[in-house]
């Protein structure tokens, strides 16, 4: 339990941050909390960034968290257009890009990830984006348009997602994805020629096993994206989204434990018991998969803040939770529940013509994950049986004529 | 504008002025009230700002779509009153709601 009037500094201002603050006033905490972030505005959503913003159904005041009052309302020192520099953990002290110093009695490193930049020629045109905050999609939102073309590299969520709100604005979409198919990484062939199929029908061209090798520009504005086969794609913007990195070198430099991610606990606490780190910056563990990973996902982020919360305000710890996420695209709705680890089979419940099926994937008679479509009883269910680790009958489960609390009753 | 009160499981009110256009999750959000999680931000894909609504106001808040109640009818402790609060939007006539919110949002 920490004490009542220790300083807790939270460093990074996005969901997981802007989070952890709020639940520490929601938890009873009464002491000095500092907020810092590098952007100029307060924590805000990112997923609609890809979604509903970009197409304009929704703005920044309905993106934000909470309101910029509510900061100085529950006395949470909101600092923004700051950026961490050093941390010293010898004076337990905390050195700002502004020149000052924050001592803190509790530190957390909320610093997210960072999309991955192409190290390849043309790569510095304008018009070259990334859709990682409310700034890029600023400038993604000013570059599309009816008309436009824009070339999407790697065939991934964000990348997709952007696909299908360009379509909504009229403009163009082509994706060009270095492996055989799109969300290589991510998802199973199924369900990766479900979206390639759904986009094709809202007007997407794909170029699978294109590998980019450079971008094309004229008057310092990108014209084309350079293939190794010696294509080239024409297109008035580019849109990068080709993965992410985590944010971790204040923590590396500060010689806290880190492993493609920082290292953390189920509390959320980093190898100095002072120091904790939560959201897509951290290597957590995932007990019901028996090892450790690290999301880029809004509800880990959730997850994490809660665990420091309860952590730094003497709560017990939240119980363990089924790590899951979600994509809108079109009128589609997925949600995925789990991560596909050590799976032996897939089987697909319903058709994937219908627009409405899942995907499970089982080791042995355990699910591992799901990846419904338009379908919530599947993913709410999966969920459950994924958390529980419930053999289940795999002939049911294949049978979308038995519901699936049937399946899971059984 | 429409005045929600939110009612805590442990009985704590929570009185708030909602905007007309906003939901109702949306308002118990931006003012910090405990029991509402809302994971997913309103994109009715999580069920974590499950709510009971005040009998009074059953009539006034809408019909649920087929994705709500596909979704609620996996929540725990569900209600014939439950509703999704990212579903419910505020509206002048909205004033004065009452909703209950449940122990915890699973």
């Amino acid at each position: 339990m920490t004490s009542p009037d220790a300083h807790v500094v939270i460093v990074g201002a996005g969901h997981a941050g802007g989070t952890l603050a709020a639940l520490l006033r929601q938890y009873g905490y009464a002491g000095p909390v500092t907020l810092v972030g590098e952007e100029p505005i307060p924590p805000y959503q990112r997923p609609p960034l890809s979604k509903a913003w970009l197409k304009g159904e929704a703005d920044a005041e309905s993106l934000a968290l909470k309101p910029l009052e509510f900061y100085a309302e529950n006395r949470i020192d909101f600092r923004p257009s700051v950026r961490a520099e050093r941390i010293d953990r010898d004076r337990k002290a905390l050195v700002l890009s502004d020149g000052t110093t924050l001592a803190y009695d509790i530190l957390v490193l909320a610093t997210g990830a960072r999309a991955i930049r192409l190290p390849i020629p043309g790569a510095d045109l304008e018009g070259i984006l990334e859709l990682r905050t409310a700034a890029d999609a600023e400038a993604l939102k000013a570059a599309l348009g009816p008309g436009r073309t824009m070339a999407v590299v790697g065939g991934g969520y964000i990348g997709l997602e952007a696909a299908a709100s360009a379509r909504a604005l009229g403009a163009e979409a082509i994706v060009l994805e270095r492996e055989p198919r799109i969300l290589a990484r991510v998802a199973g062939e199924v369900l990766s020629n479900f979206f390639r199929t759904l986009h094709e029908g809202h007007g997407v061209r794909f170029l699978t096993g294109a590998s980019v090798t450079g971008f094309r520009g004229e008057g310092g504005k990108v014209t084309g994206v350079e293939l190794a086969d010696g294509r080239v794609i024409d297109c008035d913007l580019a849109l990068v989204g080709v993965g992410a990195v985590p944010n971790q070198e204040l923590a590396q430099a500060a010689g806290l434990a880190v492993n493609r991610g920082v290292v953390v606990d189920l509390e959320a606490r980093t190898s100095d018991p002072s120091i904790f780190a939560i959201g897509d910056v951290t290597l957590r563990p995932m007990p019901i998969y028996g090892r450790d990973f690290r999301m880029e996902s809004v509800p880990n982020a959730l997850e994490q803040a809660k665990q420091a919360a309860c952590a730094i305000t003497g709560r017990p710890a939240p119980a363990g939770e089924t790590p899951w996420q979600w994509s809108d695209q079109y009128d589609i709705k997925l949600q995925i529940a789990g991560y596909n680890f050590d799976s032996d089979q897939t089987l697909v419940r319903g058709d994937p013509a219908s627009g409405r099926f899942a995907i499970f994937h089982l080791k042995g008679d355990q699910v591992q994950a799901v990846e419904a479509i338009n379908s919530p009883p599947e993913f709410m269910m999966g969920r459950q049986l994924i958390g529980s680790r419930r053999p289940v009958d795999k002939q049911r489960l294949a049978d979308p004529s038995v519901s699936m609390k049937e399946v899971a009753a059984a | 504008m429409a005045k929600i009160t939110f009612i805590q499981h442990d009985g704590t009110e929570h009185v708030h002025e909602g905007k007309t256009g906003l939901s109702v999750m949306e308002v118990a959000v931006k003012n910090n009230v405990p029991g509402i999680d809302a994971d997913c931000g309103g994109a009715c894909a999580c069920a974590t700002c499950h709510v009971y609504v005040d009998a009074a106001w059953l009539g006034k808040t809408g019909e649920k779509t087929a994705m709500e109640e596909s979704m609620l009818d996996f929540a725990e402790g569900v209600e014939p009153n439950s509703r999704l609060s990212c579903q419910i939007k505020v509206s002048d006539a909205l004033d004065g709601l009452v909703v209950r919110l449940p122990e915890s949002q699973h």
